[in-house]
């Protein structure tokens, strides 16, 4: 073991206290869900009765962001992966200035892209009350970077030989595709599909204003829990957010990593 | 390019060309018509620049924008760098801590300063012990601004210690061999090679602070940054013109944010929510 | 090796025709029209440095770029210019190999087979013959991240010959190998050829590789055939100094106003009196079998030195006068101006 110097001590210290002030809240906000009187503290007892109680009050909420999510991951898939393919075959300078067009969305703040899709699709029937209202602004929002992921990957593979050798052993399009484009696209497919799952549990900006009081979604609710509830329901309700978007996380650096090596 | 090819990709882009120009080009150009049909026209793109309630919010906007990327870079970049040379035992634990923020929406986010410095948070009760007195930072625009210093960090770290990975551990030796002293070689190798990727997460973080909105909800709806303008003009005005005049001029200003980022560094970069 | 085999995909041996093929990338023109013709059987070395066009003309006899307007690729006189590479039936090793990672030794093996409908137990039979061929019987399970370049290479050999293709594509096949290995793998891809009879074009900026595994040698520069012939030809007869220099050293020097041309092999020492020219020895390089000398000529109209080579023993020092005298019959360039 090598000596530490004293600057190596400063440093973890100081990287210490970051993380202590990134982790801290997360704590503190698990406590609160699950002790029965915040105010008193630890000793009024832990109880799960908070938590059930937002279930059962939330439930549409949260099964509406999932249904979403999945949704969202469905339509990311079938638009993602062939316009990262063609965007990675054409590799041109209409195809760059179509991918900075696809990344529009991402770059301009949610508050916008739902304000524009109200002006033009809010008096459309029953459009404007429905779930897919806020699927559309959630796969505008999530697409670039299921594209993204996926061309980093059809990058890093070179795909482009990797198809030719395909091609000059006699395999058609589909035959490729299926055989070698998909299956060694998987690692960059699966990031993605897990970022959009992630993104769209938790996206707010846009969904505040797409929503309505039928289609309110698992973030909305947080933000009306912590705005009129007591601090024991809003930590509950943030607990089973984490439940919900802390595996996805882990997964995603999982999956990183499954990248790095393969 | 064979010609068969050329109608292959056309049928493979159709789908995602057509729903992005009806979902989003469209409602777009949509939305930057009815900017210009407010009371004062196509003034109104203008008056983010000159009506004084505007210019107040923009500048505070711009400034707490200013101000997150400025502190997130400092802390991440020692961090980052930190983390990125160093193993030790816990290595992966701290670098777990320090992640896992990156997927809290804005909202949450505004519920963990709430935690930390809300009426019933962390801080005031530690002060109220301490002195008598209970500091509740939360419900303004300190509370916003550590808000968004907490959501920066953790993408930021990670950037940084990707890039500081990648730096040849030979340039600094070779740069210690033709003598430069340990914070030479800081200056000279270490600072430039890590510079695009600084940038980057930095327009990143800009532009996320400039446009982001959940955490001023939760935090207070009093916060005057320009989101909350633009809802405010949306939902209790009802002053849609308004409202999208003033989306397009922020959206262009986080939007030129990222594309300066990239054409510095040449890399792609996308913000995130 | 099975001689059925050899026989077989002997017979498949196509012969290949390029008229006028030009090829530009927008404004880049990458290859001036161009006329070439591949006997079946045949090995042709395309030879030339990076950017020559000698990639670009592999690509478009294999249906992966389609010529300028006006160009055509033709296979045993049947015009496949717009024929895709899928459906031409060739076999292609590539610089990086293009193994599918998602698949194993024997699955990549077979994958041409697989497309092609064979039956499973006609492709496992044929797929072992081809593992056989290339001795890598016991990588059939292995994973393409596991092997070494050499096993990929041979890997890539099997996999782009199982499909018996009318004509083997090799672009820089041995680049990405260190010299070693290199030695040893062209040596066994000049066995393969020889007994295949396959017609096989060999992309390479390798002069040695050229010479040693082409039948004819196309020599490119700049997008068009400097010149193509068999390796002594382009050796001994280079048609301009690009190609002379190109496949080897080539001296240059003007000695009582006339010029004289020669490689490093073709001139003796000699004793001064009896001498075509005489010297200092300016650099000595000793390389265990031979020396190499750099040679100032006295009298030569300008001072770059000459290269020659000779035996180790009883080599001259340096700053040592020498003689040196050409050997006769070196009759070498046409011009070499």
């Amino acid at each position: 073991m090598m000596r530490r110097s004293k600057n190596f001590w400063l440093l973890l210290a100081f990287t210490a206290s970051v993380s202590i002030f990134l982790i801290l809240p997360v704590v503190l906000s698990v406590l609160a869900g699950l002790t029965k009187d915040y105010f008193v503290g630890l000793s009024s007892g832990l109880t799960l009765d908070w938590v059930i109680k937002v279930w059962t009050e939330y439930q549409r909420s949260i099964l509406l962001s999932v249904g979403i999510a999945l949704a969202c991951l469905v339509c990311s898939l079938l638009l993602g992966v062939p316009a990262a393919y063609v965007l990675f075959k054409r590799n041109s300078g209409w195809s760059r200035a179509a991918e900075e067009l696809m990344m529009m969305p991402v770059a301009l703040p949610g508050i916008a892209t739902a304000l524009a899709l109200i002006a033009t699709y809010g008096a459309v029937g029953e459009f404007r009350t429905h779930w897919t209202f806020i699927l559309v602004g959630h796969v505008l929002f999530t697409l670039p970077f299921m594209v993204r992921s996926v061309l980093a990957v059809m990058h890093s593979i070179e795909l482009n030989v990797l198809e030719e050798g395909a091609r000059s052993l006699g395999a058609s399009f589909t035959q490729r595709f299926f055989s070698v484009t998909l299956p060694n696209c998987a690692p960059g497919i699966l990031a993605g599909s897990l970022m959009v799952l992630t993104l769209s549990m938790g996206e707010f900006n846009m969904t505040l204003l797409l929503h309505t009081p039928f289609t309110q979604t698992l973030p909305v609710g947080l933000a009306d829990a912590y705005a009129s509830l007591r601090i024991e329901v809003a930590s509950a309700y943030t607990v089973i957010f984490f439940l919900i978007i802390v595996p996805l996380l882990i997964a995603m650096q999982a999956a990183k990593r499954l990248t790095r090596t393969s | 390019m064979l010609r068969k090819d050329n109608k292959l990709h056309l049928l493979l882009i159709a789908p995602v060309a057509i729903s992005f120009l009806a979902f989003f080009l469209i409602p777009l150009a949509r939305l930057f018509l009815i900017g210009g049909s407010g009371e004062n026209g196509w003034l109104a793109y203008l008056s983010a620049f000159t009506e004084p309630r505007y210019i107040e919010s923009m500048l505070t906007t711009l400034l707490l924008s200013t101000l997150v990327t400025a502190v997130t870079l400092a802390i991440s970049g020692v961090a980052g760098v930190f983390l990125a040379r160093n193993q030790f035992k816990g290595h992966a634990a701290l670098t777990a801590m320090l992640t896992l923020p990156l997927a809290f929406p804005g909202v949450v986010i505004g519920f963990m300063i709430i935690m930390l410095g809300g009426r019933q948070g962390l801080v005031p009760t530690v002060t109220d012990w301490i002195s008598g007195e209970r500091i509740v930072f939360a419900y303004s625009l300190v509370g916003l601004f550590i808000g968004y210093v907490y959501f920066s960090i953790p993408r930021t770290i990670l950037t940084v210690m990707a890039a500081a990975e990648k730096l040849d551990p030979r340039l600094e030796e070779a740069a210690r061999s033709l003598g430069a002293k340990p914070l030479q070689v800081v200056a000279h190798v270490v600072v430039p090679a890590l510079y695009p990727a600084f940038l980057a997460a930095g327009a990143i973080c800009f532009a996320t602070a400039m446009g982001a909105f959940g955490t001023a909800f939760t935090l207070a709806t009093k916060i005057n940054v320009l989101p909350m303008v633009i809802y405010t003009e949306f939902t209790m005005q009802a002053n849609i013109a308004m409202a999208a005049a003033l989306s397009f001029v922020l959206g262009l200003i986080t939007w030129l944010a990222l594309a300066l980022a990239r054409s510095l560094t040449g890399a792609g970069v996308a913000a995130a929510a | 090796m099975s001689t059925a085999l050899t026989q077989k995909t002997a017979a498949a041996g196509a012969q290949i025709t390029l008229t006028r093929c030009a090829k530009s990338f927008r404004t880049h023109k990458a290859l001036q029209p161009l006329d070439l013709q591949i006997n079946a059987g045949e090995t042709l070395a395309l030879l030339g440095p990076s950017g020559c066009g000698k990639t670009t003309t592999l690509r478009i006899i294999a249906g992966l770029e389609t010529p300028d307007d006006g160009g055509t690729v033709m296979y045993d006189g049947v015009d496949v210019t717009n024929v895709p590479i899928e459906r031409r039936n060739v076999g292609m090793v590539f610089q990086s190999y293009a193994l599918f990672p998602n698949m194993n030794v024997l699955e990549n093996v077979k994958y041409g087979l697989r497309v092609r409908d064979y039956s499973a137990s006609n492709a496992n039979s044929r797929a072992s013959e081809m593992l056989a061929m290339m001795r890598i019987e016991d990588l059939a399970q292995r994973r393409i991240n596991e092997l070494s370049g050499g096993q990929r290479q041979r890997v890539a050999l099997a996999r782009a010959l199982a499909p018996q293709p009318r004509v083997l594509l090799l672009d820089e096949p041995l680049a990405a190998l260190d010299a070693r290995l290199r030695d040893v793998l062209r040596v066994e891809i000049d066995r393969l050829l020889r007994s295949l009879g396959i017609t096989a074009i060999y992309v390479t900026h390798d002069q040695s590789e050229a010479m040693a595994l082409g039948d004819r040698i196309a020599v490119m520069n700049n997008g068009v055939i400097a010149q193509i012939g068999t390796p002594e030809e382009i050796y001994f007869h280079p048609a301009d100094a690009f190609v002379g220099d190109f496949v080897g050293t080539m001296n240059s020097i003007e000695h009582n106003g006339k010029r004289f041309t020669f490689r490093p092999e073709d001139i003796d020492l000699v004793d001064p009196t009896s001498a075509t020219f005489t010297g200092t020895v300016t650099q000595r390089l000793f390389l265990g079998d031979h020396v190499q000398l750099a040679v100032s000529i006295d009298g030569a109209s300008s001072d770059a030195p000459v290269t020659i080579r000779v035996r180790a023993r009883n080599s001259p020092s340096l700053n040592d006068k020498i003689g040196l005298k050409l050997q006769p019959l070196t009759r070498l360039a046409r011009d070499t101006h």
